[in-house]
């Protein structure tokens, strides 16, 4: 008879925590009254957005245990060029964004095609409340906590036809809501696109909310995409227009610097960008002044749920 | 009033009074960095803060020039120094907030970083191209270089500001944001562009 041994990382089985206690452990730490000291409660919400709650997603890579960057530094520090190139344009411009009425066509090779108001959107499926590290590929990081759904469930919908190959994600281009248009940084509208077996991942989260409340407008409300393993400028915001293609489409940032901005777009510390490294990064609110700069994770620390998609590929070439 | 002006510039306070104003921006980056003031990413900030100054400072410091034969305020020339040695020192605390908050003084890092980066090799070189010229800053070392020499070796300032409004463009370029360069660049033109002028009207009796 074989007898098994575990190997020394191994945990024994008696070490296992019941699946039942790890998703409830947030409620089993309330209990003890020590809620204050969960990531969650930490993270607090402006107080003045509608709430927007969230039940905890179960999807794989969901929760993050980093600790969230504070609200008022998710929300100041933003980029978003339709409301100007400073990162504090964003926070101080964007009240002008009307995010009702809002209506998202969804649209291209597919069979049910549909324009959905963002009232129903919202009760599309339901809201799950995910920790996602956001990685920018300007060097700085934040731990958000998301509200929205898996992006598949919209695709799914949807019926994509055999030829969609692509999703392209066209942001809201309005000059009387939007004074950044007016400057030529980018060809507007803003468009984003994933391939298609990245928008149906389960962590390609279709977003409405962030810090248990509905997304400020500086975040890209009403409704934008966020894909944590990717550089934040592929997340989308504020989206007006879902489209299935066949061919690849050029996102905005590639369009304008072919050389420094891929399509994938991938968290990747090994491939730099032209003008500076991907090896580490700095964690708004949390590193210190003087604190030495993090290391970058491959794919921002998801290559379990994401690595497979990009098996064999050459990331250099495909960055 | 050319008179009361020149008093002025002449006077006692008038050169500490100078040499506070080149303090106050680094005082207020250093206070509104130990106070929160920053914003979302302080280190960031301070290094942005100190590079903006640094070339505002050498702007400022190529004014002096024009500025005194325009208005015939020769006590202007007074300060021109200063400003240039402030120039430098805020140059310097530039580089070295780069080097320690973005690279960790990791210097072999900083090594890579300034022969990969362009912009960086160009804010570098600007740099150290002021060296030199900070270097010679007394008085003693004009007489010792001879003017001639001395004022030879300082016209490198030209390049100096060239170079680092190059960084600056570079620096900009990824986010195609040209409009403040626009107006560093703007000001350099004229600022060089009179100095041409001047060399070209200088000429003119001689070839006649």
């Amino acid at each position: 008879m074989l007898i098994r041994t575990p190997a020394s990382h191994e945990p024994l089985t008696s070490e296992i925590t019941p699946r039942s206690v790890y998703l409830n452990r947030r409620s089993a730490l309330a209990g003890l009254g020590l809620a204050a000291a969960s990531p969650l409660a930490l993270a607090q919400g402006s107080g003045k957005l509608a709430k927007l709650p969230g039940v905890r997603s179960a999807a794989a890579g969901a929760i993050v245990l980093d600790k969230p960057t504070a609200y008022a530094d998710a929300t100041s520090y933003n980029n978003f060029y339709e409301f100007g190139t400073d990162k504090a344009d964003p926070a101080q411009r964007a009240h002008t964004l009307k995010t009702r009425p809002w209506t998202v066509a969804v649209d291209g090779e597919c069979a049910k095609p549909g324009n959905y108001d963002i009232d129903a959107l919202l009760k599309l499926s339901a809201q799950e409340e995910r920790i996602y590290r956001l990685r920018c590929v300007e060097g700085w990081s934040m731990v958000v906590p998301w509200v929205g759904y898996s992006l598949s469930e919209l695709i799914k919908r949807a019926e994509p036809t055999g030829k969609a190959k692509y999703v392209e994600f066209t942001t809201l281009a309005d000059r009387s809501q939007m004074p950044g248009l007016r400057s030529g940084v980018l060809d507007w509208p803003y468009v984003e696109a994933l391939r298609m077996d990245e928008a149906m991942l389960p962590l390609a989260l279709l977003t409405f909310g962030m810090y248990g409340e509905v997304l400020p407008n500086q975040n890209g409300a009403p409704v934008r995409i966020v894909l944590p393993w990717k550089y934040g400028f592929k997340s989308a915001k504020s989206i007006v227009k879902i489209r299935f293609v066949e061919k690849q489409p050029r996102s905005s940032w590639e369009q304008s610097a072919p050389q420094e901005y891929g399509f994938y777009s991938n968290v990747n510390p090994n491939v730099s960008h032209p003008r500076w490294s991907q090896a580490t990064e700095r964690r708004i609110g949390e590193d210190g002044l003087f604190a030495k700069k993090r290391p970058t994770l491959m794919f921002n620390g998801y290559e379990a749920q994401v690595g497979q998609l990009y098996a064999g590929m050459d990331l250099k070439r495909f960055y | 009033m050319k008179r009361a002006l020149s008093t002025a510039l002449l006077s006692r306070g008038a050169k500490p009074l100078l040499f506070l104003l080149c303090l106050a921006p680094l005082a207020w980056l250093v206070y509104a960095a130990f106070a929160n003031q920053l914003g979302a990413n302080p280190a960031e900030a301070l290094i942005r803060g100190l590079g903006e100054w640094s070339l505002r400072g050498l702007w400022l410091t190529l004014t002096i020039t024009p500025l005194r034969e325009l208005t015939g305020l020769a006590a202007l020339a007074r300060f021109r120094r200063m400003l240039g040695v402030f120039t430098f020192s805020y140059a310097s605390l530039h580089l070295l907030a780069y080097g320690w908050l973005d690279m960790g003084l990791a210097l072999d890092d900083i090594a890579a970083d300034i022969v990969k980066r362009p912009f960086i090799l160009m804010g570098f070189t600007a740099w150290a191209l002021m060296l030199p010229l900070a270097a010679t800053s007394f008085n003693k070392a004009i007489k010792t270089l001879g003017a001639k020499r001395w004022q030879a070796l300082h016209k490198a300032v030209y390049a100096v500001a060239v170079i680092a409004l190059l960084h600056f463009i570079w620096m900009r370029a990824g986010k195609s944001n040209f409009a403040e360069p626009a107006v560093y660049g703007a000001i350099l033109a004229m600022l060089l562009g009179w100095r041409v002028w001047k060399r070209l009207g200088r000429k003119k009796p001689a070839l006649g």
